[in-house]
């Protein structure tokens, strides 16, 4: 089944980058559609994303990107993510636009696309980028793109 | 259930005052509409059908489905859903016809209003609309039926797609604000809010129209005759209906209805919601619920394949909610209002496979069955319309000015064709323009609104803007067929 019949995408519908990029942190797109929207393009400070027109898919320059995370928040498909590898962790910023904001140092469940729940995750970070909060989790080195979504533990 | 804390909208909520429903005592807030309050108070049968007595809900929320008509201080048939709740209002439901009213209707006052050019409807098409004239120096009257300015925008509380020009990555509130600030600073915009224009009237003279508007301020209704010299309709569109039994169910709402309950009152309709329609809006309103605190139990979507933006079914897909294709809802179950749903798998022909059926539980249904444009008004123009599927139902043919068949008379927005947001900023802009030059009696040309005409092709060039593009081609050969028959006859 493909996204278009389920909304999951596969890690084989991306480009992913190599070992030594996911090291540094960069941004992992994933808008794989032909939709009239380019705000991410404009977002970044460092050219790292592209499009050759308002409707193209967006491509990230590894080499370029910073994973200085300014793409997440302004992305209307909040379907920007970026990771990075430290050790036998993944660190995964996503954007967050639910109640309650865990707090940094928080036990989170980890979710994948679907929604299930992967494990626990520690909040590493919180940034607030006008009403979406970006939220920086640590999770296990193989669920760097597993790993999409949290919600906080009642 | 009043939404206390939700993670984008803060509500402001007026005072709280008192009301009766059926003789019975209940709360709400300044500011609210009359059935928002009651269900908010947990009632959800708003009034009773003719013939069956069967229960009605609340459904469209902006006035046009009429399952809201209550007996309001002895005044039957109002449409509580646009009108606004007062201290010690006593509201009744109808059952069957109403009676006629016990009080006398007061005293109607009439005005005449002269403008250049009269923008109906104040969503983005009618705002830029009304910005583009006013810059051609003519005098421009906005109105619109709601108490805000901002059309779908004021419901929207998600980041717009697009680019910059048109606003991308803002939310659709702070588009309507934004926009809503500029045309209430423009000393050549008059803005009316509302006020409904319900009529279009002969008026004898050649390059005037003239349109009969009512608006209500506290219970009272004021009517305009309003003459101008040229007119833009951007009245947007109303949403489509879906026939299955038990459908007319309180508890089953329009996804506009939702939205306004949920993003403009703060109030959730239900706590299980089975959403119907996969296409942008239906995933949008699921992601809005699960934000304002509801559970979405599935989304169904009749289609093999789901009809909005992957990005979108990405963000409810990874809060847990299945989205189920080739699937439909096959029966609305419950006595008062919403207990359950039956959802069945559907086969090539649109038939639900034998066996496939389950129930699930819920107390709501959105429907998200896709829109058509509001063409009544402009039909009683003379204004030409035709079926045009693409384009979600009748519309009014126009030309790239945006001019309708008849004279002084322009579309824009989801009016002209549903589409989006960002199209109606731009047609808005064109309407505006061309309307003001046709107001000063002045040509325009092609090169005029090059820029424009550009921005729409690269907004539709995508394939999720095919449907706009084929529906604006067909409306132009017509458009272009229509000149041929016209000089042929001549
Ligand atoms: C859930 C949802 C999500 C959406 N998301 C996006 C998105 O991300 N990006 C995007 O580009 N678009 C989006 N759209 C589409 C977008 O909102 C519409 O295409 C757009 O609002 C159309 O603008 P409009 O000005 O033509 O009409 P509207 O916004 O519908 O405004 C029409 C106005 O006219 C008024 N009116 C009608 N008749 C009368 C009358 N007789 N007298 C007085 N007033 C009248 C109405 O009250 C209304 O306020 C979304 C729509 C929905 C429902
Ligand atoms: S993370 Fe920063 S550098 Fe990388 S693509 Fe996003 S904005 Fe550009
Ligand atoms: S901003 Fe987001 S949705 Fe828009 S093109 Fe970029 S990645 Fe895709
Ligand atoms: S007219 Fe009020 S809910 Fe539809």
């Amino acid at each position: 089944m493909g996204y278009k019949e389920d909304g999951v995408i596969s890690i084989d519908d991306l480009k992913l980058p190599n070992e030594e990029q996911l090291k540094k942190g960069v941004a992992i797109v994933e808008c794989l559609e032909n939709i009239p929207c380019n705000p991410c393009v404009e977002a970044c400070p460092f050219g790292a994303i592209t499009m050759r027109d308002l409707n193209d898919t967006p491509k990230v320059n590894y080499d370029k990107c910073t994973g200085c995370k300014r793409c997440i928040a302004v992305c209307p498909g909040l379907a920007i993510f970026v990771v990075k590898l430290e050790g036998e962790d993944a660190l995964i910023s996503l954007p967050y636009e639910f109640l309650p904001v865990p707090k940094k140092g928080d036990v989170v469940f980890a979710l994948d696309r679907e929604g299930k729940v992967r494990g626990n995750a520690k909040v590493e970070e919180v940034r607030k980028v006008g009403k979406t909060h970006i939220i920086t989790i640590r999770t296990k080195k193989e669920d760097a793109m597993v790993v999409r979504n949290i919600r906080v533990v009642k | 259930m009043r939404i206390r804390d939700h993670p984008i909208l803060e509500f402001k909520r007026g005072k709280k005052i008192h009301f009766y429903f059926n003789g019975k005592k209940l709360y709400g807030y300044e500011g609210e509409s009359i059935s928002a309050s009651i269900v908010a108070n947990g009632i959800h049968v708003l009034s009773r059908s003719l013939r069956y007595k069967n229960p009605r809900g609340f459904f469209c929320g902006i006035g046009k489905c009429s399952s809201c008509l209550m007996n309001v201080d002895g005044i039957p048939n109002v449409r509580t859903c646009i009108t606004p709740l007062k201290e010690g209002m006593e509201v009744r439901t109808q059952e069957g016809y109403a009676d006629l009213p016990s009080v006398s209707f007061r005293g109607r006052k009439k005005k005449k209003i002269e403008t250049d050019v009269l923008v109906i409807g104040a969503g983005p098409a009618g705002l830029t609309s009304a910005i583009e004239a006013a810059k051609q120096g003519v005098r421009v009257l906005l109105v619109d039926e709601n108490p805000r300015i901002g059309g779908q925008l004021v419901k929207q509380t998600h980041k717009f797609f697009g680019s910059k020009e048109e606003f991308a990555g803002k939310r659709g509130i702070e588009i309507a604000e934004i926009l809503g600030r500029k045309v209430q600073e423009d000393e050549n915009i008059d803005v009316l809010l509302q006020t409904t224009a319900f009529g279009y009237y002969e008026n004898g003279k050649d390059n005037f129209h003239l349109f009969g508007l009512v608006k209500r301020v506290d219970g009272e209704e004021e009517v305009y005759k309003v003459e101008c010299k040229s007119a833009i309709f951007a009245c947007g569109a109303m949403e489509n209906m879906l026939v299955f039994p038990g459908n007319d169910l309180p508890g089953i709402y329009g996804a506009g209805g939702v939205q306004t309950l949920m993003n403009v009152y703060g109030i959730l309709p239900g706590k299980k919601v089975l959403m119907v329609g996969s296409g942008n809006v239906g995933l949008i309103v699921s992601y809005q619920l699960l934000q304002a605190g509801a559970e979405v139990v599935c989304i169904v979507e009749a289609m093999p394949r789901i009809g909005g933006y992957h990005v979108h079914a990405a963000k409810v897909r990874r809060c847990g909610v299945p989205i189920l294709t080739s699937h439909t809802i096959v029966e609305a179950k419950g006595k008062e209002r919403v207990e359950s749903a039956v959802i069945g798998r559907i086969d090539e022909k649109w038939n639900v496979i034998k066996g496939s059926e389950r129930e699930i539980e819920c107390d709501t249904i959105c429907l998200a069955v896709g829109l058509s444009p509001s063409i009544k008004l402009i039909a009683q123009t003379g204004a030409e319309v035709r079926f045009i599927p693409e384009a979600g139902g009748y519309v009014a043919l126009h030309n790239k000015f945006m001019e309708t068949t008849k004279k002084g008379i322009f579309v824009a927005g989801d009016a002209s064709g549903v589409e989006e947001a960002s199209i109606a900023i731009v047609e808005g802009k064109i309407a505006g323009f061309s309307a003001a030059k046709f107001s000063l009696g002045e040509r325009v040309e092609e090169k005029d609104i090059e820029k424009h005409l550009r921005r729409l092709n690269e907004l539709r060039a995508g394939p999720f803007g095919e449907r706009g593009r084929k529906a604006k081609e067909k409306i132009l050969a017509m458009m272009e067929r229509r000149r041929w028959d016209i000089r042929r006859t001549v």
